[in-house]
């Protein structure tokens, strides 16, 4: 099994998430995760799935998404020439003792510290799945108290861009 | 024997009031042929009237005929233009009835049927036909009233989403949210419902959407970015398939439903005598390509001929056109026909590769595929010498010759379901159009009669929906009213929905139910029989036992004609007083054994290699063949 990130251009109208996801569960995928939001066009919703599964049903849910009425395009991102990113909001118990070194960690993965208590510090951090993942591993010492994490956002790398095209212009 | 005139007053009341009051509009006189894509009325002039008088003059734009359905609190404000439309209303007795009635137009037409239900209960009485609608990818479009908007989440009474439960058994649906969306929606149901691979849409509309004020005017804009299906098919993988199909050696063609549906018969018929292949039709494929044909081979699957099961599983070569690779087709998927390579030719992309890897993926409209593939296999053969396929039907023939269909007389002299079903065939003939339940009667009913012509069988093939047959004979009775309609059904299908007997006797709609009332859940008695030590756990229904219902007197205080057969000898006569009766649905209760089994079969979850002729025959063929 191999983690794929579809992104998928749907109409921006009410339920099509719930289309989407249950589009999924019906056909028994897992989806990672999981992040909507409109784009340059206010008409069209953009949902980023990441999905753990073997190409050939991953190609049938892909045909069974492009059914969906109200779903645009459907693309594939090749890791190797995207870029994707999460957003992760960790609360680290960082008492007086602690702080400058919880402090040191934060800079050195380039997150920032977006609010502070006297014994804990709440920090803002994005990257991909595998920095963040070492920012916990990093801080998990310390103590998290609380944490919460987007889904993953992505978009191809160079100039071309997948929400050109005929269909998406008459949406 | 009662012999009640129908009472089709109510509808010939409104027939009168809607002559008497001259249509007033080019919307009610300009009613024309159903191309629900490009409606041929024009109502450029914005009309002011409710959402609900826009509903009914949308209808009448796309060309509806007639809607099945029950009115109820939240649906009532459509009721009210739909009394003075050219739209005929049909009332029947259970929201189930409405929504395979409109499955049973459509499958008999070709066009989108219609049904129409309340908020709740009545949506959610239609999930039934529904998803029966979406497996057998038939064209209909089912129109809900909604509670008022400000009431949508809270509860409130007869609320039920039905938007978010027929998720997943719709091609498509729409929370209309604006009265002036209507026509717009509407258009857009029809032309989703019947374009591409066909399928059920649902329409849900609030009560306070209906009663709002609005304008009307036609045809609409429809705005369907995301819908693009694909009709014609790419040309190299047509040639492809062409190269392959005059090269194979043990070829078949594996016809399905989608053929019927894209009215390619004839074109079938061309290219399975320009090529010589042999064919297979599928349960939704029957009447697709004729019985008598020569090259036809029969049904494939659990209860398909052993010819064309065999055919299937030694081809070299499969040509799958408009079929899905169902379950019931394949048996055990991994043994699946070992040695064949796959052209698979489908209207939907997703059903390609889903559950067969194909070799040659054909995206495209059956007729086109179908046209197309004739052009290539004729340049293909002119090219070069055609593969023989002499062997190849050698061995078939002699398949056919020593495993024909058939059956044998009970031993215990009780009446044979079989010969009832092969008798009614020969004297309704291959202009009737068949309806059948789901179970023994309905497999029967697709090896004993010879289906010569598309559209003459109807059955819920993918759903296996028992209580299919009464209001989807309904429904192709009220499409295709100078066509006999012959429903037949098993005990244990009719007492699911025969109520709406009483909705065919009051609005003049003459179908005739056989009932092959063997006494028991025949089919499901045939797997206790066979798998389950004949331990006969809940499928006596007491039809025979206390003939509790009596058939006869049921039909009867349904406004049917009502008759009982229970020996061979009056079978043939049986048949012919009912179909003399054409005043009134009639009801035959045949009252055949109850040991009868449906062979050749192929037991659920194993190979196709393991079909048994009859109960402990196994066809010799793979030793001595290939």
């Amino acid at each position: 099994m191999t983690m794929h990130t579809l992104s998928v251009l749907v109409e921006n109208k009410p339920g099509v998430l719930a289309r989407v996801s249950g589009l999924f569960s019906r056909r028994g995928f897992n989806i990672d995760s999981l992040a909507v939001g409109e784009t340059e066009n206010p008409d069209v919703s953009r949902i980023t799935i990441v999905v753990n599964a073997e190409s050939s049903p991953l190609e049938q849910v892909t045909k069974q998404l492009n059914k969906l009425v109200n779903v645009l395009k459907i693309v594939e991102l090749d890791p190797q020439v995207s870029v994707a990113r999460e957003l992760l909001l960790v609360k680290v118990r960082a008492d007086r003792a602690a702080r400058s070194q919880v402090l040191e960690t934060v800079n050195l993965f380039r997150a920032r510290v977006v609010d502070v208590a006297p014994d804990t510090l709440t920090i803002e951090a994005t990257g991909t799945p595998d920095k963040l993942d070492a920012l916990l591993r990093d801080l998990e010492p310390y103590g998290i108290k609380e944490m919460v994490q987007s889904g993953t956002v992505a978009i191809g790398r160079g100039s071309r861009s997948i929400t050109a095209g005929p269909a998406l212009r008459a949406a | 024997m009662t012999r009640p005139t129908p009472e089709t007053l109510a509808h010939s009341a409104r027939r009168a009031r809607a002559g008497a009051e001259p249509a007033t509009d080019a919307a009610a006189t300009g009613r024309a042929a159903a191309v629900p894509a490009a409606p041929a009325v024009r109502q450029p002039e914005p009309v002011q009237l409710s959402g609900a008088g826009s509903l009914v003059r949308s209808l009448e734009a796309l060309g509806v005929d007639v809607v099945f359905g029950i009115p109820g609190g939240a649906i009532l404000p459509a009721y009210d233009p739909l009394y003075d439309s050219t739209v005929r209303h049909i009332l029947v007795r259970h929201e189930q009835g409405a929504g395979h009635a409109a499955t049973g137009y459509a499958q008999a037409t070709g066009r989108v049927g219609v049904c129409m239900a309340t908020s709740g209960p009545g949506a959610t009485n239609l999930v039934t036909p529904i998803a029966d609608a979406y497996m057998d990818s038939v064209p209909m479009v089912a129109i809900t009233g909604q509670v008022a908007r400000p009431s949508i989440g809270t509860d409130a009474f007869q609320e039920a989403d039905i938007q978010g439960i027929t998720l997943p058994i719709t091609k498509h649906n729409f929370l209309v949210q604006t009265a002036e969306e209507i026509p717009r929606v509407l258009a857009e149901a029809f032309h989703l419902a019947s374009t591409g691979r066909p399928g059920p849409v649902l329409v849900d509309i609030p009560k306070d959407v209906l009663q709002a004020q609005t304008t009307f005017s036609w045809p609409p804009t429809l705005d369907l970015p995301g819908y693009r299906p694909t009709l014609h098919p790419h040309g190299k993988q047509i040639r492809e398939a062409a190269r392959l199909m005059t090269s194979a050696r043990r070829p078949v063609l594996y016809v399905g439903g989608g053929v019927l549906k894209a009215g390619a018969t004839e074109g079938l018929r061309r290219l399975a005598e320009l090529t010589g292949i042999p064919v297979v039709t599928t349960l939704m494929a029957l009447g697709a390509f004729p019985d008598s044909h020569r090259q036809h081979l029969g049904m494939p699957g659990m209860h398909g001929t052993v010819a064309a099961v065999y055919g299937l599983q030694k081809a070299d070569l499969i040509v799958a056109l408009g079929a899905r690779f169902d379950d019931r087709v394949t048996g055990k998927l991994d043994s699946f026909a070992p040695d064949a390579t796959v052209v698979h030719a489908d209207i939907d992309p997703a059903e390609i590769g889903k559950n067969r890897h194909a070799d040659v993926p054909i995206v495209g409209d059956a007729k086109h595929v179908i046209e197309e593939l004739i052009a290539a296999v004729t340049t293909e053969r002119a090219a070069g010498r055609p593969a023989d396929l002499g062997d190849w039907w050698t061995q078939l023939d002699d398949l056919r010759e020593r495993y024909p269909l058939g059956y044998e007389e009970p031993a215990d002299g009780t009446l044979s379901p079989q010969y009832v079903i092969e008798r009614l065939g020969k004297i309704a003939g291959p202009d009737a159009v068949y309806v059948a339940g789901v179970g023994q009667h309905q497999m029967w009913a697709s090896q004993f009669i010879s289906y010569e012509k598309p559209g003459t069988w109807l059955n819920s093939g993918g759903l296996g929906t028992m209580g299919y047959a009464v209001p989807a004979a309904m429904g192709a009775k009220v499409g295709r009213p100078d066509t006999v309609v012959w429903a037949i059904d098993g005990d244990g299908c009719f007492q699911m929905t025969n109520q709406e007997l009483a909705t065919c006797a009051l609005e003049g709609i003459p179908v005739k139910i056989a009932v092959i009332n063997n006494g028991n859940l025949g089919m499901v008695r045939q797997w206790q029989t066979l798998f389950y030590n004949e331990r006969y756990s809940n499928t006596e229904l007491g039809t025979h036992k206390h003939r509790i219902p009596d058939f006869v007197k049921l039909g009867e205080a349904l406004g049917c004609v009502g008759l009982r057969c229970e020996n061979a000898a009056d079978v043939d006569k049986t048949i012919e007083a009912a179909m003399a009766i054409n005043d009134a649905p009639v009801v035959i209760d045949f009252v055949v054994g109850k040991d009868a089994m449906v062979w050749p079969m192929v037991a659920a979850g194993t190979s196709n290699d393991e079909i048994m002729f009859a109960r402990g025959v196994r066809p010799a063929f793979d030793e001595d063949d290939i």
